[in-house]
C-alpha cells in the first residue's frame, strides 16, 4: 500500500512541529534557562551521546560492551592535551613530547581526533575481541575499561596522573552539544534502517542464519564498534570541554553503569528508546542527589546520605532485568508516523472518510 | 631488598606468590562454583567480602574474642550470599549470560553504596591481633609473615575440605552434575535450587576466610574494597578455566605468582603498569584459550 498524499502531508507536517518545538526548547534554554537548567540540559545532551552510541553497538549487535568509558576517556584526554593553550602546557604538562607541547588546535579538530583516536582503539582492540561471543566480550572490554585507567594514571607526561587535569578551555556550549547530539541520533537512526544495521541485527537475532546468507559478523560488528567509540569519544572531548577540569576517576565504573541503565531503561537497539532512558535516569538520579545531603529526624541524623542516587540506579536496574528486561521500548522506535496512522484507524473505525472519494476501477 | 636473580630473591618471592596465591584462590573458588551451577559470573562476590569485613569490624567492636569475629564474619558472608541468590539471582533464573552479569552489577553497586551509607565512605582500621600481623625472619634478608603462613594454611585446610565435599559426598555428587548438565541433573532428581544455593554459601564463606587474611595484608578496610579482590578472582577463574573448583585454585595461585613476579622484576618506571599487564594477559587468554589452562569451556566464536 503506498502512502496516500494526506498521510504524507501529515508526516511532513508532524516532522515541522517536531523540528519547531526543539528549536523553541532550543532557544529559550539558550536565552532564558537559568545556569542550572543550562547545565542539566548540556550533560544530558553528552549523556545521550554516550547511551546512544552505545546501543548502536551494544543494542544493534546484541554484544555487551562494558569498555565504552574508555573511550569516552580516550576522546576526552585527546582533545583536551590538544586545545590546552600552550602557556597551561608549560605549567601544567611540563613533559609532553615536542609537536605537542607546541601546538594548540581549535575546538572542532581537537574533538574530531578524540573521536578519531578513539575509534582507532577500537579498531584495533574490536579486530580479536569482536570474534568472542556473550560475556565474554563484556569480559574483556571491562579488561580494556581497566587497562585504560592504569594507562590513564600511569602516563603522567599526557595526563597528569591521578591529580586533576585542569585548565582546559570551556568550549563546549549548548549549541555544540545540541548539533553533535542530533548529528550521532541522526547516524544511529540512519545506521538502524541501513543494510549494515540489518545485517548486525541479523546477526544478533539469528547468527548461523546471518552468515548462511552471507553476513560477515566479525567484520559488520567491528564496523559498528568503530562509529559507536567515534561518537563516544566525540562525547567525552565534549564532556572536557564543558567541565574543564577531571581526573581518571570520572571514567570508570559508576559511569559506566550510569550509561548502562539509561539504554537497559530505555530499550537495547532503540535509538528513540535511548533519549527516552537518558531522560528518566537523569531525573531520578537527579532528584535522588539532591536528597543526598541528608537530613534529620529527632536525635537521629540521617546521612549525609551519599550513594542514595547509585542506590535508586542499581535498585532500577534490576527491578528492569526482573520485570521488565526489554526495556521500555524494546528495540521498537517512538515514530512520528505512528501518529496519522492510530488516527486514522481510529477515524475508519469511526466510519468517517477523509480521502478524496476515488474513482472506482472497473470490474475487468 | 635482594638481588634480583639471587636465590634468596626467589625463595622470597615463592613466600609472597604463596601467600597472595592462596588468598586468590579462596576468592575464585565461590566465583567459579556460581559460575558453574548458573553461569553467572557473580560481580557482587567482591562486595560479599567488603560486607564480610565490616560484620567482622562490628563484631570486634563488640569487644568479641578473635576466634568468633573470624567465624562470626564467615558465617555473615555466607548468608548474605545466601540471601542474595535468593532475592537477586532466583528471581531471574534462565536469563540471558548478559542480564545476569548486569543483575550482580546492580547488587553490587547496591550493596557499596548502602555500605557507603551506613558506614560512611572512609577508610577504617581493622585492628588485628599480633598473631596475623607478627612477621619472622628465617634467616639471611627473609621476610616471613604470618599472614602468609596463616592464608597458606587456611586456603589449604578449607580447600581440601571443599574438594573432599565434592568428590566424597552425595550432595558434592549432586553439584557436580548439576555444573555438567542442569537437565539430566534435574531429570534425575536433583534439586537445582538447592545445589545452587549451597554454592552460593559455600563459595561466599571462602570469600570470608579470604578477606580476612586480605584485611590482615592491608590493615584497613572501606565500601570499595571488594572491587579489586572481585576482578583478580575473576582473572583468577579465566586463568585456570571458568567453571571448575580445579581451574579457580590454579589460576588463584598462578595469578599471584605472576603478580609478584612482576612486582619484583619490571624496572620502577613502568611497574605501575603491571596491572594493565595482568588484564592484558586476561584478554590475552580468552583469545587464545578461551577455557583457561585447564581448558573445561569451550567459548562460541563468530
Amino acid at each position: 500500500m503506498g502512502t496516500s498524499p494526506i498521510r504524507r502531508g501529515w508526516r511532513w507536517g508532524l516532522r515541522g512541529v517536531a523540528l519547531l518545538l526543539l528549536a523553541g526548547i532550543y532557544l529559550a534554554l539558550e536565552r532564558g534557562g537559568s545556569a542550572y537548567l543550562q547545565r542539566l540540559a548540556v550533560l544530558f545532551l553528552i549523556n545521550l551521546m554516550l547511551v546512544v552510541s552505545l546501543n548502536l553497538f551494544t543494542g544493534f549487535t546484541g554484544v555487551f560492551s562494558l569498555g565504552h568509558v574508555g573511550f569516552m576517556a580516550l576522546g576526552a584526554y585527546t582533545s583536551a592535551i590538544l586545545t590546552l593553550p600552550i602557556a597551561m602546557k608549560k605549567v601544567n604538562l611540563p613533559d609532553l613530547p615536542a609537536p605537542l607541547a607546541s601546538t594548540t588546535l581549535p575546538f572542532l579538530p581537537a574533538l574530531i581526533l578524540g573521536g578519531f583516536t578513539a575509534a582507532a582503539v577500537a579498531l584495533l582492540i574490536g579486530i580479536p575481541i569482536l570474534r568472542l561471543s556473550g560475556h565474554f566480550v563484556a569480559v574483556a572490554t571491562l579488561g580494556f575499561l581497566i587497562i585504560t585507567r592504569v594507562v590513564l594514571i600511569n602516563a603522567e607526561a599526557f595526563t597528569r596522573g591521578t591529580r586533576t587535569f585542569t585548565g582546559v578551555p570551556p568550549f563546549t556550549t549548548l549549541g555544540w552539544a545540541a548539533l553533535w547530539a542530533l548529528l550521532n541520533l541522526y547516524i544511529a537512526w540512519r545506521l538502524k534502517h541501513s543494510s549494515l544495521g540489518l545485517q548486525v541485527r541479523a546477526a544478533r537475532d539469528d547468527p548461523w542464519g546471518a552468515r548462511g546468507v552471507g553476513v560477515s559478523i566479525a567484520r559488520v560488528r567491528l564496523i559498528a564498534f568503530g562509529i559507536s567509540a567515534f561518537f563516544t569519544g566525540i562525547a567525552g572531548g565534549l564532556w572536557a570541554h564543558f567541565l574543564t577540569a577531571f581526573s581518571p576517576n570520572a571514567f570508570y565504573f559508576s559511569k559506566t553503569f550510569e550509561i548502562i541503565v539509561m539504554m537497559i531503561v530505555g530499550g537495547m537497539g532503540s535509538v528513540t528508546g535511548s533519549v527516552l532512558g537518558t531522560l528518566l535516569v537523569m531525573a531520578s538520579t537527579e532528584l535522588l542527589r539532591n536528597m543526598e545531603p541528608g537530613f534529620a529526624i529527632g536525635s537521629f541524623t540521617f546521612g549525609p546520605l551519599y550513594g542514595l542516587s547509585q542506590i535508586g540506579l542499581a535498585v532500577l536496574l534490576i527491578l528492569l532485568i526482573t520485570f521488565r528486561r526489554q526495556g521500555l521500548l524494546g528495540d521498537q522506535e517512538l515514530r512520528l508516523e505512528a501518529i496519522p496512522e492510530r488516527v486514522e484507524r481510529w477515524l475508519a473505525q469511526r466510519k468517517v472518510v477523509l480521502e478524496s472519494p476515488r474513482v472506482r476501477k472497473a470490474d475487468p | 631488598m635482594h638481588a634480583a636473580g639471587s636465590l634468596e630473591f626467589w625463595i622470597q618471592q615463592l613466600i609472597n606468590a604463596l601467600g597472595l596465591g592462596s588468598q586468590y584462590a579462596l576468592m575464585a573458588v565461590g566465583l567459579a562454583m556460581v559460575f558453574a551451577v548458573m553461569r553467572l559470573i557473580n560481580f557482587a562476590h567482591g562486595t560479599v567480602m567488603m560486607a564480610s569485613a565490616y560484620i567482622g569490624l562490628l563484631l570486634l567492636q563488640a569487644g568479641m574474642p578473635f576466634p568468633l569475629v573470624a567465624l562470626g564474619a564467615i558465617a555473615g558472608a555466607a548468608a548474605l550470599g545466601v540471601l542474595m541468590e535468593r532475592i537477586a539471582y532466583r528471581p531471574v533464573r534462565g536469563a540471558s549470560d548478559v542480564a545476569l552479569l548486569l543483575n550482580s552489577f546492580a547488587v553490587a553497586v547496591l550493596l557499596e553504596n548502602l555500605a557507603i551509607m551506613l558506614f560512611s565512605p572512609r577508610s577504617r582500621p581493622f585492628p588485628m591481633p599480633a598473631l596475623l600481623t607478627r612477621v619472622f625472619h628465617p634467616g639471611g634478608n627473609l621476610f616471613l609473615p604470618s599472614i602468609h603462613l596463616w592464608a597458606f594454611g587456611g586456603a589449604l585446610l578449607a580447600l581440601s575440605g571443599l574438594a573432599l565435599f565434592v568428590t566424597r559426598t552425595r550432595l558434592g555428587l549432586a553439584m557436580r552434575a548439576a555444573a555438567e548438565n542442569p537437565v539430566a541433573a534435574q531429570l534425575l532428581g536433583i534439586e537445582i535450587g538447592k545445589v545452587t544455593v549451597l554454592a552460593f554459601a559455600i563459595g561466599s564463606a571462602m570469600a570470608g576466610l579470604a578477606v580476612l587474611f586480605w584485611t590482615a595484608h592491608v590493615g584497613t578496610i572501606n565500601p570499595g574494597m571488594g572491587f579489586e579482590p572481585v576482578l583478580k578472582a575473576f582473572v583468577a577463574c579465566v586463568i585456570g578455566g571458568f567453571g571448575t573448583i580445579q581451574g579457580a585454585v590454579l589460576g588463584g595461585y598462578l595469578l599471584g605468582a605472576l603478580e609478584i613476579v612482576l612486582q619484583g622484576l619490571l624496572p620502577s618506571g613502568i611497574v605501575g603498569y603491571r596491572d594493565a599487564m595482568v588484564y592484558g594477559i586476561l584478554i590475552l587468554i580468552l583469545l587464545v584459550r578461551p577455557g583457561g589452562i585447564l581448558g573445561y569451556l569451550e567459548a562460541e566464536r563468530v
